[in-house]
């Protein structure tokens, strides 16, 4: 096993991703696995490889720094959970 | 109605022979009449029947397109404005998207009618569709068997003729491997090709959406419309976009075929390999030249995929947070409680495994061990396919190692059902353009071909396909009770 519970439940945190007591074992189990298959990869030789994040190795296009999009507040408020006076409500930050 | 092709139907809607109002309403009963399949989550009735009535005044003034009228489905990946998109997640089953995506708003324009939204593996994470959160998507050719995912409800709707096409999205084989499950004709195009704009993203350097069919031409004619430059996406590629129904006639004497050695050991069940033998035999007939190579790197493609494609979406799926829009939990006493029993109420039990495994990928201390060292992979894999497509046109093969497997069979074995997607994963981590088209069946079920072509060499895959199925009738076979 490369993972274990606790590191499971570590990861989980880093997350911000509620994973049940009882699945747990199971996680560790199944990223284990994936772990296991990925050591393959060791056997490669990538020394002076550069690595690829694009298929196209394009570089991120540059636009005019003018405003493009209207105001949208209402709309995109309208499917939110909880929204008072334009505002996003969540449980008090600060005491 | 049911079983003519895009050009038929758009034939058809010109001469009188039906109008679009009552081809969609056609369609519209052949859903309510096979609820079985489960292929829709969402069915949107009554703007149907008004873009079909839409689309009748617009023939009728002779300023329609090829589309204008023609029913579609949408896989629920795609953001449609007032209507339910839900990325067959409970965390979005609230989510009313507030705008269409670049591929919607596209068909919008062209006048087709969209049906509904499809269903789909959750985020489009899976091989079988049984990730989603709306229930399994079942085969039409064998109701026990998978119809392979993600994009499975678009795949079982086009083989039932509950949709004339659909669209689909491919990170690893979404669009290809449900296409070959269920007997359909797919293609998922360049990395670059189709606009991502609105398109929920699960691994955006992977990520992308193309047409699903009965035929390579409807599949040629559904690119056409979707394909093109976007300034909304990032990495859309501004190139211009052939005329791809013009190429399909194109004769293919003298087309060099590679198969690679590794696409034809051991993991390849016989009846499948036997059948792509047959395929590649039909295209010797046709002129094509066959040449046997080899990409070495291919067998790392799946360790690879599953260091990236987690990596990126645990980036990806931060954004449900319960903050914004979707899912929130109940009551929550702290903001961490609310980011946490949101995303773990929300997320399905295969989306938390990935984002798990992403989240450790990326973590201080294993980010150069699993993601460098997978990126530098994906670069020598994409080598692969530069090398052997400067000596042959196109790369063929399977699409999957076997044909549909049992619905419970593989869904608590995930690294198993990993494995089964090594025919098609190495092509997204390189951006390749590859199609899966329908080339026989093996005990009843589909087998499909898979074409892989240069970057950008859309119109010449579905000139190969086009050309194949023109002395081949495999993907017109209807399955059983959906005639």
């Amino acid at each position: 096993m490369f993972l274990t519970a606790d590191e499971v439940k570590k990861i989980a945190h880093l997350a911000r991703l509620g994973v049940n007591d009882q699945d747990i074992d199971g996680y560790a189990k199944d990223l284990s696995g994936m772990l296991n298959l990925m050591t393959q990869m060791g056997d490669l030789n990538t020394d002076g490889i550069n690595p690829m994040a694009h298929p196209m190795d394009q570089a991120q296009r540059l636009r005019a720094d003018v405003v493009t999009e209207c105001d949208n507040r209402e709309k995109f408020q309208a499917i939110a959970p909880q929204v008072e006076a334009g505002l996003y409500l969540v449980p008090k930050v600060i005491e | 109605m049911h079983t003519k092709t895009i050009a038929e139907l758009a034939k058809g809607l010109r001469s009188g022979e039906f109008s679009s109002l009552e081809l969609t309403q056609s369609f519209l009963n052949r859903i309510k009449q096979h609820p079985q399949l489960n292929c829709y989550i969402t069915v949107t009735e009554e703007p149907a029947l008004q873009a079909a009535k839409a689309a009748d005044a617009r023939l009728a003034q002779g300023n329609a397109e090829l589309l204008t009228g023609i029913p579609i489905a949408q896989k629920d990946i795609f953001c449609t404005e007032g209507v339910k998109t839900t990325c067959g997640s409970k965390m979005l089953d609230n989510f009313i998207a507030p705008y269409n995506a670049a591929t919607v708003e596209k068909f919008n324009k062209a006048g087709a009618v969209m049906l509904g939204k499809l269903n789909m593996d959750e985020f489009a994470m899976g091989s079988s569709n049984e990730t989603s959160y709306y229930g399994a998507v079942k085969n039409p050719w064998d109701m026990t068997k998978v119809p392979g995912g993600s994009s499975g409800g678009s795949a079982a709707a086009v083989a039932a003729r509950l949709t004339v096409c659909a669209t689909g999205t491919d990170t690893g084989g979404s669009i290809r491997q449900p296409a070959a499950l269920c007997g359909i004709t797919g293609l998922k195009p360049t990395y670059g090709r189709v606009s991502r704009y609105g398109m929920i993203a699960y691994a955006s350097s992977l990520d992308q959406g193309g047409p699903m069919a009965r035929s390579a031409e409807d599949a040629a004619i559904m690119l056409q419309t979707m394909a093109g430059f976007d300034e909304k996406d990032s990495t859309s590629v501004d190139l211009p976009v052939p005329d791809y129904r013009q190429e399909l006639n194109n004769r293919i004497e003298g087309l060099k075929i590679g198969l690679p050695k590794e696409f034809f050991s051991e993991g390849l069940n016989s009846d499948m390999a036997s059948i792509i033998e047959t395929a590649v035999d039909e295209y010797r007939k046709l002129g094509a030249q066959i040449i046997e190579i080899s990409m070495p790197n291919l067998k790392l493609a799946i360790p690879a995929y599953y260091v990236i494609a987690p990596a990126e979406c645990s980036a990806n799926l931060s954004r449900f947070d319960g903050v914004r829009f979707g899912y929130r939990c109940e009551n929550p006493v702290d903001l961490t409680d609310l980011y946490t029993r949101s995303r773990g109420e929300g997320f399905g039990k295969e989306v938390k495994r990935r984002i798990l495994m992403g989240t450790y990928a990326l973590s201080a201390g294993y980010y150069d061990a699993y993601y460098i060292k997978a990126q530098k992979v994906r670069r020598l894999i994409s080598e692969d396919f530069k090398n052997a497509l400067s000596r042959v046109d196109v790369i063929m093969g399977p699409v999957t190692p076997t044909t549909a497997f049992g619905i419970g069979e593989k869904i608590d074995n995930p690294i198993e059902m990993y494995l089964s997607d090594f025919y098609t994963i190495a092509i997204n981590l390189a951006g390749v353009p590859a199609m899966s088209i329908p080339a026989g069946f093996a005990q009843g079920k589909p087998v499909g071909l898979q074409i892989i072509g240069n970057y950008f060499a859309e119109d010449r895959l579905l000139n190969i396909a086009h050309q194949y199925q023109q002395v081949t009738d495999w993907h017109l076979q209807i399955p059983k009770g959906f005639e």
